[in-house]
């Protein structure tokens, strides 16, 4: 690969005008087609030193208690069940992850809390064990009280469910699991093309003749592109 | 207290890193001026695997992509925000006006759309034609040769047109449109609406050797490591330092003041060095301001001395004035048809394949000016929001919202990628009453005096706003759509976005021939101060229907050989 020499970014104004020198960066060589090996730190999704320190700060506190956990994991299991092919939410890591957005949105905190206890408190009424330790049928009775919220006045247990679903369900779908079970494709280098023609035709659409002219002819995209006077692209 | 002094004498100063500032740097730099640019944030590059958010899925964060630490989701490249820690703005007589400042190398160059539209002959003359605002002192003829060469430097993709308002470009081909966008242009054909190839500055064919080519994975706002989409950082700024330009990047430096001397020339700047926290004089023969629109007025406020009072060159009493931003109003729908389908990749470009350019008369209308329509949709990556009301569609098909289950995480997959949704970007009025000022009350944590906005909507663009909910709705119906939700009424503004939600704030040191009704001349230089130049958006006249990066651009670009020039002739 034809390397490029390196760029130095000479930095200052830093301490006293004192000088930094910005390390050697890789070269530009990148694109379409080409991959390059990048050493990226596993967990560092591209943060900056203070938002480390703030994910590590949430990380090391503890917002549910132990029992409060483990209604997590049957109530998470019970919104999004296991399939012959798909684990549950349970099985996907969503009661850690609802840990850690009730400790990034402070918001969620009494509304969760509140509804763990008032499960415990009906099941308590009604069968004589705290929700976790009822049996399915027996979860799935109360959870039908408060799984379709009333349009004009949804009760505080509807509410709390009505978030419990949106974490799961949005817990689950952003999982490792959750995305394949969904089936997305993307997040990849590629070369766009186009609808594939069996959609097309399933949907009635078509790529206007007229048009044709104006898109990107893939075999040619790594031409440098010239153009003569008149603003026509002629490579 | 002891301000810490550079002996270097630079050529030019520039002031912020964004559009304008790595413009003026490459430009300026390579024409062998010695240059300081001097930028708020840290050192960014999207190549630098520390910093890349491109390609990472939602799990690799503990908080999936939530918006908690950056306002348009954490994966965003904009280090920055509506509120920023320490930083304060103020408002006025109730205003609501929306700041999005982005601290670092390239500014908000790293997470925009890259909407790259030219503005026209009628763009810059409005006035003349309606009788609002004010007319440009320059016209498109002045400003096409430098759009020719940001297109042929930069890189934008788009197609022929030949429409008046839309001038064309030196385009890269564009990319074929997504099925969405497909349904898009059958539902805007059924009411007339004319629907083009977006015109946006992705690279999706080589334009130089240092620059990758698109691989569609919709994620500029994340800054591409390849290099493939416009950023000021990796197009202009180090393509500048590879061609041996004098650079010296200050970064983590907040420019406090332009300093004079006694004939009121500039000097230099002053700026705290955020990690010290000390004031440091910068000293140079010109200072070109790109801190942004509203971050250059500010400073060019504070920046009072004797031979100027009201601050660096504001005889005219304007600098803030006439701020304005785009309007916006929003739409979603749902389109049956569309429900079950077919999953494949098509995250293609990041944002539109194809947009609708302005198409009315106003004279037929009651609002003046435009807007364009920009178009969402798509199998998108899931990331935090992912899922919420997962199944409120179901009201539409007339079946039970709610449950959980089996039949929940069904109704997840059969609605994704059938929704869809519009954004409207339209022209708002200049008017003088609306401005920023300095808040004698309040500073920032560097103990800088911090911008009060005053900012009111008119008519104008209420029933714009009103005009595009109403044309967000028939098309989601010519798509055999549902809209969500109801119109918003008068009392929510019609659904207009509230001042600056847009970012497109414009204005604040406008152009013109009168140095007593405007702040700069024809090359954006100072009236009252010949070495202070503008080349971020506060020389606008007026907004356009256009995004406004690649007027910056233009505008930068020329300014920048006008300063070059004037050196040569030493006149200044």
């Amino acid at each position: 690969m034809d390397r490029r020499k390196s760029i130095k970014s000479i930095i200052l104004g830093g301490v006293a005008g004192g000088l930094a020198i910005n390390g050697c960066k890789p070269g530009i060589d990148g694109e379409a087609g080409v991959t390059e090996e990048i050493a990226i730190d596993e967990n560092h999704f591209g943060r900056t030193p203070e938002e480390k320190e703030q994910i590590a700060k949430l990380q090391a506190e503890q917002f549910f208690n132990e029992h409060q956990m483990s209604t997590l994991h049957v109530l998470c299991a019970l919104i999004l069940p296991a399939n012959a092919k798909y684990g549950s939410a349970t099985d996907a890591g969503v009661p850690d992850f609802i840990e850690f957005m009730a400790k990034d949105i402070p918001a969620y905190q009494t509304q969760l809390k509140g509804g763990l206890m008032w499960l415990d408190h009906t099941s308590n009424k009604e069968n004589g064990v705290e929700f976790k330790s009822a049996t399915e049928a027996q979860q799935k009775v109360i959870l039908d009280g408060i799984a379709f919220p009333d349009k004009e006045e949804p009760t505080y247990e509807q509410n709390f469910f009505s978030l419990m679903r949106n974490l799961t369900v949005t817990g689950y779908f952003t999982s490792k699991m959750g995305i394949e079970d969904l089936g997305y494709k993307g997040n990849t280098a590629n070369v766009w093309d186009g609808v594939p023609q069996d959609v097309l035709d399933k949907h009635g659409k078509a790529y206007p003749k007229d048009w044709e002219s104006k898109f990107v002819d893939q075999s040619k995209r790594h031409i440098m592109a010239e153009w003569d006077d008149d603003m026509n692209l002629i490579t | 207290m002891q301000i810490i002094e550079s002996s270097t004498m630079y050529d030019v100063i520039i002031v912020g890193s964004g559009a304008g500032g790595g413009m003026a740097t490459k430009v300026l730099s390579e024409a062998g001026l010695k240059v300081a640019v001097v930028e708020a944030g840290p050192f960014f590059d999207p190549k630098d695997p520390k910093q890349q958010t491109q390609f990472k899925w939602p799990y690799e964060s503990p908080r999936r992509g939530a918006s908690t630490v950056r306002d348009f989701g954490e994966f965003d490249m904009a280090l920055g925000g509506w509120d920023i820690k320490g930083e304060p703005y103020t408002q006025k007589n109730g205003s609501k006006f929306a700041w999005f400042r982005s601290r670092m190398l390239g500014g908000r160059t790293n997470h925009w759309g890259r909407i790259s539209l030219r503005f026209s002959e009628r763009d810059f003359k409005h006035r003349s034609l309606d009788g609002l605002g004010e007319d440009w002192p320059i016209g498109y003829n002045d400003v096409k040769p430098y759009y020719d060469r940001v297109d042929k430097l930069i890189g934008v993709f788009g197609s022929k047109e030949g429409l008046e308002n839309e001038p064309d470009g030196f385009f890269l081909p564009a990319p074929k449109p997504r099925l969405h966008e497909l349904y898009y242009m059958d539902g805007a054909k059924k009411s007339g609406i004319p629907v083009i190839p977006a015109r946006m500055s992705m690279v999706t064919k080589k334009v130089n050797k240092d620059r990758g080519i698109c691989v569609y994975c919709g994620q500029c706002g994340r800054s591409c490591q390849y290099y493939a989409d416009f950023s000021s950082g990796s197009c202009l700024i180090f393509p500048a330092q590879a061609n041996g330009g004098q650079i010296d990047l200050f970064v983590n430096s907040m420019v406090r003041e332009v300093t004079t001397n006694d004939e009121g020339k500039a000097t230099g700047v002053l700026y705290i060095n955020k990690e010290d926290r000390k004031e440091y004089q910068l000293k140079g023969k010109v200072v070109v301001m790109a801190a942004s629109a509203c971050s250059s007025a500010r400073i060019l406020l504070n920046s009072k001395s004797k031979q100027h009072p009201g601050g660096l060159g504001n005889s005219s009493g304007l600098i803030g004035k006439y701020l304005h931003d785009s309007t916006g109003a929003s739409r979603g729908g749902f389109i049956p048809s569309m429900m079950d389908r077919k999953i494949y990749n098509e995250d293609g470009v990041g944002g539109m394949h194809v947009y609708s350019p302005w198409w009315l008369d106003n004279k037929k209308l009651d609002f003046p000016r435009g807007y364009h329509i920009e178009v969402w949709g798509g199998l998108g990556m899931p990331n935090y929001g992912f899922g919420f009301n997962p199944n409120s569609i179901n009201e539409m098909l007339g079946e039970d919202v709610g449950g959980y289950g089996d039949g929940l995480r069904d109704d997840v997959k059969r609605y994704y990628g059938s929704t869809l949704g519009f954004g409207g970007r339209g022209e708002s009025i200049a008017l003088e009453s609306n401005y920023c000022e300095i808040d004698p009350t309040q500073v920032d944590e560097f103990g800088i005096p911090v911008l009060r906005f005053n900012y009111q909507w008119s008519d104008h663009e209420r029933y714009q706003a009103k005009h595009m909910h109403e044309t967000f709705e028939e098309i989601i119906h010519n798509m055999g759509g549902t809209v969500f939700g109801d119109a918003p009424g008068k009392e929510q503004d019609y659904g207009l976005n509230k001042p600056g939600e847009i970012i497109h704030e414009v204005g604040t040191t406008r152009m013109g021939n009168d140095p007593k009704r405007s702040v700069v001349n024809k090359f954006e230089q100072m009236h009252d101060v010949d070495n202070v130049f503008i080349v971020d958006a506060g020389p606008f006249v007026s907004q356009a229907d256009k995004n406004p990066t690649w007027t910056i651009l233009a505008l930068a670009w020329r300014t920048s050989d006008y300063i070059v020039e004037q050196l040569k002739q030493q006149s200044i």
